[in-house]
């Protein structure tokens, strides 16, 4: 497995009024190209921490982001975000919602009829070629989420990040949007940053599954390998026993392992290493420490 | 239960022609008619009840310059205001009139005499005074604004400057114009000197009076405008990578906009107000000096014709501020939310 984008030792820790709290540490991920990788956690465990981090929105104390050998500090379009409430621009339609981002990242390179077709490809993907001209506040949350997607899809990143992408949407139209994006994943092929709360979306669409300790000093506890075939059917794998197994490690090792405390306690948890039985499809990441040497940001400065 | 058999074209029909009925009959036409019940004709009681109210309290006021007038002589003295105008304008192009004709025959005697062209320097009417201040309302509050926007969006961006600006803009805001209104005036004798000046004097001592209660409260609403945006709007533009013009046109401004309008629209009232103030007291050209004229002048109409001001000028405001809230409605992006 060759490594696109890793992340290295990363910890951040926020300055408090009670003093320094740190959220993330040693978080360590490689994740190959075409990956889709989830990250799930009790709310509060930072994983929207590391998602910034890798966006560049957030700085991270310790440790960096490695993307195509060149390390990442701030913020750009090669690592488009789905923000968990799509985050439109309300006064803007539907197309110019997506425009803004096609100019802003191919406003030198392609032409204006080419952005423009490059602009509509993106909504048709997504199925929202029929409503062009509407405004995000007369369309529906899902439909939001589509605009939301295909806008940074359009960007065409080298990383799509999705902070919860469904989370706020009812159930249904969770299960429609995550058939979408299994489409839209076997056609482009992206590599993908997920977070979700939600278990069986995560079973359903990741090809790995990282579930992170509880926080302060969040770190990532196990992370499970989802050796499912594509394209994955929600109705057949409803009675799969693999997959079920893969449902119970995830559940497991959220509320057996990582129960969310009841009180958030101060005192850091272990560190989760504890000896699993370990099943078959299971694998303990060893983190491979690699600090980023000079050139990568020398590479970044040039770039 | 014989309904149910109906075939669906049937139903739809039925539907429709019920629908006509209804609309026809009652229901539709009630509710329209209640609508426009509350809408004209208790406001219209309302106005009726108020006009009694001032014509029966109004001649128990006795003042040195005869009883308080009621809305009969009031609606006189406007027809006599009018009247006065159009006097004044026929007197203008007589002599225009005479001035042209005395120097063709100049001409005709001599091609190369020097002719005079003079202006006619009449009395300004009512007419005139109502159109000298709001050329100078408005332009006070388009100076106010091309500053006031500006320094506001840059507060709201830069937490450093507002924190610079800020106790700079508590102290000047809740200070009465008209505190300033010797200093401008003083200052503009000073410093705008020019032999033949495109304004006059008392023009830009009143503009600039309105510009000074103007800006500020368009630098606070602006302010909350722009530091309220949605931090996840401002990421999407980090994340695009925006330059600081494309943010602040295509996110900040349109983000803040309705802020905006609510800062221009309180400006416009409150200069509007001023300037009426500052008229009367500087004896500049406008409402303000016609309202004072007519107190000092003090014959028996002078009340009357102050009370044709005094609706005119809240006409006037009425109807600018309406005219803000048309421009806010077109260019606010959030059709749902109600602007009133």
């Amino acid at each position: 497995m060759s490594t696109y984008l890793s992340l290295e030792n990363i910890g951040i820790t926020f300055p408090t009024d009670k003093g320094p709290l740190t959220v993330l540490e040693d978080v360590n991920l490689k994740i190959a190209k075409g990956e889709f990788i989830s990250l799930i956690g009790h709310s509060g465990c930072g994983k929207s921490t590391v998602l910034n981090i890798v966006a560049g929105l957030l700085q991270a104390t310790t440790g960096g982001v490695v993307l195509e050998n060149s390390e990442v500090n701030q913020p750009g379009p090669d690592r488009a975000v789905v923000f968990q409430n799509h985050s439109l621009l309300p006064w803007l339609t539907v197309y110019d919602n997506v425009r803004l981002a096609v100019d802003q990242v191919f406003g030198k390179t392609k032409s204006k009829q080419e952005r423009h077709d490059w602009t509509l490809h993106n909504l048709e993907l997504v199925h929202m070629g029929h409503a062009l001209d509407r405004r995000p506040s007369e369309i529906s949350g899902g439909m939001k989420q589509r605009v939301g997607i295909a806008r940074a899809l359009a960007m065409e990143p080298k990383v799509l990040l999705m902070d919860e992408p469904f989370g706020a949407l009812d159930s249904l139209t969770r299960t429609h949007m995550q058939d979408s994006l299994m489409e839209i994943q076997a056609e482009l092929n992206n590599t993908v940053i997920m977070i979700t709360h939600d278990v069986d979306e995560a079973v359903l669409l990741s090809d790995r599954i990282v579930m992170m300790s509880n926080g302060p000093n969040a770190t990532v506890g196990e992370i499970l390998h989802i050796e499912l075939e594509r394209p994955r059917n929600r109705l057949e794998l409803a009675d799969d026993p693999t997959y079920n197994h893969y449902r119970a490690e995830v559940l497991r090792f959220l509320h057996e392992r990582h129960a969310q405390p009841d009180v958030p306690s101060g005192k850091p948890k272990a560190k989760p290493q504890e000896p699993t039985p370990a099943p078959v499809s299971v694998a303990q990441e060893t983190p491979v420490i690699e600090k980023p040497t000079q050139g990568h940001r020398l590479t970044l400065a040039v770039g | 239960m014989s309904a149910k058999i109906l075939s669906p074209q049937h139903t739809f029909q039925a539907a429709w022609i019920d629908q006509f009925h209804a609309f026809c009959t009652s229901d539709a036409l009630l509710k329209s008619g209640r609508k426009l019940a509350a809408a004209l004709v208790i406001p219209a009681m309302a106005l009726a009840l108020f006009l009694i109210l001032w014509g029966g309290l109004a001649s128990r006021v006795e003042t040195s310059l005869g009883t308080l007038p009621g809305p009969g002589k009031v609606w006189e003295q406007t027809q006599v205001l009018y009247q006065e105008h159009l006097t004044e304008r026929e007197k203008a192009a007589a002599f225009y009139e005479r001035q042209e004709q005395r120097n063709a025959a100049k001409l005709e005697k001599d091609p190369n005499a020097e002719v005079k062209v003079r202006p006619y320097t009449g009395k300004p009417t009512f007419i005139d005074q109502i159109f000298t201040s709001l050329g100078t309302v408005t332009t006070g509050f388009l100076i106010a604004s091309i500053i006031a926007i500006p320094i506001g969006i840059i507060c709201g961006l830069s937490a450093t400057l507002y924190q610079a600006l800020n106790p700079i803009i508590q102290i000047f805001k809740p200070v009465s114009p008209l505190a300033w209104l010797p200093i401008v005036t003083m200052v503009v004798s000073a410093v705008y000197v020019s032999d033949d000046p495109m304004f006059a004097k008392s023009f830009v001592t009143s503009a600039i009076t309105v510009t000074l209660c103007c800006i500020w409260p368009t630098i606070i609403n602006t302010t909350v405008g722009v530091s309220g945006i949605d931090k996840d709007l401002i990421n999407v533009s980090r994340v695009l990578r925006l330059g600081w013009f494309t943010k602040t046109v295509k996110i900040v401004l349109p983000s803040a906009m309705p802020m905006i309008f609510a800062g221009l629209r309180l400006s416009l009232g409150i200069g509007w107000m001023v300037l009426i103030a500052a008229e009367m007291l500087a004896q500049n050209p406008g409402l303000g000096k016609f309202v004072w004229d007519e107190f000092q002048n003090g014959s028996s109409d002078s009340l009357a014709r102050i009370m044709v001001a005094v609706l005119v000028i809240g006409f006037i405001g009425f109807l600018l501020d309406r005219a803000m809230l048309m421009l806010q409605r077109a260019v606010s992006w959030d059709k749902s939310s109600t602007i009133r």
